[in-house]
């Protein structure tokens, strides 16, 4: 099985997934200072799919490359561009470098298809991100908190959850 | 006809076998486990949160509390993932440096791992001070390296803090020495041991398809028959330089997994030695004199994976070209390893929970971050 590149990845993917590589929108990551020098763009070199066909994507990178290795499951709060990235990252075990899928979901409506059907070590990842970030991974089979207690109101690893004063800390605490 | 009724209990969050506050919603029937939920957060700091307050250099120290007994093993997967996103080169001197601190805690975790194992199984003290002795050896010579035993906060971008002190390598070469004896008397006393056999042949089976599936990595992964090591699949560091090798178990029970942590530490014997022998030879000192430790990485992202003790451990890095990390994201192998404890635990009896738990080997500080 040969190891690919991000833009083999991309290439082959766009050539048997017609539609679900997006281009990547350049990220600002934080507002622009309103004078003064301006920070560069993140773009990045990774593969970007439509959150619809990630799981097609991931399983053609399970299926037909070899990727059967599902190691990680990131999410990022781009809070100035409004959306939410999910890095996910595959290997396989023979070993080498690993491929990411990156799927971005706008922050007001952050749904994702989950992977636990099929990978079932994504459980604890995608529980983790609903818990911390609010992402629904619709399909999930026990979408529930993992670290915070079930009645906790709030996303805390959001930017904008309150660092002071929320309703369980007092703001002078 | 006996009536039988299925019961939920709790083992946990306070249970001497938990190795922290972790608790476990069993559902039996009689003494037989028919499901098995873990239940965590009660040590729940929002590590991650709080990394993305403090700068990079920060948070060194603060990966140390993530797996509390491989301190070393933290620090290199951070370090890596930083010196990735900022493009800081490390000099060959303190990658040797590096990976004798890595092997080294390598060899401890396996020593406490095993002997809290078998403390669970009711053989009570004896091999756990056995492991607890050898690792008091360990941290002798990590004090001496970083100033402190289980904190240690050594590495730092490009480098380490400080080279070693002069009396590190006799007294290496003499743990080196005693080593051999230490894990072939644990082996002898345990391999074939009546109470072992019966706690661990045929007990938490895993199987190899499952054990991919579910994303286990490091001793877990390797007892069920897969030979996965980061430091042969991907090599890091200087690993590409030494010969070891990687066992695997068969059937993928807790007996495998303790097998494979008992040759895991012949085999960091082994590394050790290659780096005895090669670490005069290496070039550079051991910290790359031009390396910022106050780092301002450009924008974009980076991910840095090691073969930690328990598992593949990950630093996943978003910069926005301060001097604050964006994004931390901390890839926690024994979080992940816990995934299938349920698969594992059904079908066999409330006492087995305890010992295939203990065979996960888990540190609640990096489940619970």
């Amino acid at each position: 099985m040969p190891r690919l590149s991000p833009e083999e990845l991309r290439e082959r993917m766009a050539r048997d997934l017609p539609g679900a590589v997006l281009e990547p929108t350049p990220l600002r990551v934080v507002p622009p200072p309103a004078h003064g020098p301006q920070p560069a763009l993140f773009v990045t070199g990774d593969t970007v799919v439509a959150a619809g066909r990630l799981v097609e994507a991931a399983l053609y990178l399970r299926d037909t490359l070899g990727y059967a290795f599902l190691s990680d499951i990131a999410v990022v709060d781009y809070l100035a561009d409004g959306i939410f990235e999910l890095v996910y990252r595959f290997y396989t075990i023979e070993g080498g470098d690993g491929l990411v899928l990156k799927v971005r979901v706008p922050r007001d409506v952050p749904e994702v298809p989950s992977l636990t059907p099929y990978w079932p070590g994504a459980n604890l990842h995608e529980r983790e991100a609903f818990d911390l970030f609010g992402i629904i991974f619709t399909g999930h089979p026990f979408l529930r908190r993992i670290y915070m207690w079930d009645e906790f109101e709030g996303w805390p690893m959001r930017k904008d959850f309150p660092k002071q004063g929320d309703k369980y800390i007092g703001a002078d605490e | 006809m006996f009536k039988t009724e299925e019961l939920q209990i709790n083992i946990g969050p306070q249970h001497p076998s938990t190795h922290g506050v972790f608790r476990m919603l069993v559902t039996v029937d009689g003494e037989t486990i028919i499901d098995l939920k873990p239940v965590f957060g009660y040590l729940h700091r929002n590590h991650e949160q709080i990394a993305e307050q403090n700068t990079y250099l920060q948070n060194m120290p603060y990966t140390d509390r993530l797996d509390y007994f491989n301190s070393m093993a933290n620090n290199q997967a951070y370090a890596m993932a930083v010196e990735k996103l900022a493009g800081i080169e490390v000099p060959e001197r303190a990658e040797y440096i590096r990976v004798l601190m890595v092997e080294l805690t390598r060899i401890l975790n396996h020593a406490g791992a095993l002997g809290f194992l078998i403390n669970d199984m009711g053989m009570w003290q004896t091999q756990l001070a056995f492991g607890m002795r050898e690792r008091e050896k360990i941290l002798d010579l990590f004090e001496m390296a970083s100033g402190a035993r289980m904190m240690c906060n050594y590495f730092r971008f490009g480098g380490v803090v400080r080279d070693l002190p002069p009396e590190f390598m006799p007294k290496l070469k003499e743990l080196l020495v005693a080593m051999p004896a230490f894990v072939d008397e644990l082996e002898r006393l345990l391999r074939e041991n009546e109470i072992l056999m019966q706690r661990a042949e045929g007990i938490g089976i895993l199987p190899k398809e499952l054990a991919l599936a579910y994303s286990v990595t490091g001793p877990v992964l390797r007892g069920s028959g897969v030979p996965y090591d980061i430091r042969k699949a991907e090599p890091y560091s200087v690993y590409d330089r030494f010969d070891f090798d990687i066992p695997v178990g068969s059937v993928g029970d807790v007996y495998d997994r303790f097998l494979v942590r008992i040759e895991e530490m012949r085999q960091s014997k082994r590394i050790i030695e290659q780096i005895v022998e090669q670490l005069p030879d290496a070039r550079g000192g051991h910290i790359n004199p031009r390396a910022r430790q106050n780092v301002r990485p450009p924008v974009g992202d980076a991910y840095a994976r090691i073969e930690s003790p328990k598992g593949e451990l990950g630093f996943y890095l978003v910069s926005d070209g301060s001097p604050k990390p964006y994004r931390y994201k901390v890839r926690a192998p024994s979080f992940i390893n816990l995934t299938p404890l349920g698969d594992m635990c059904r079908g066999y009896k409330v006492a087995d929970v305890v010992v295939i738990l203990g065979s996960i080997d888990i540190v609640m500080g990096e489940v619970d971050r």
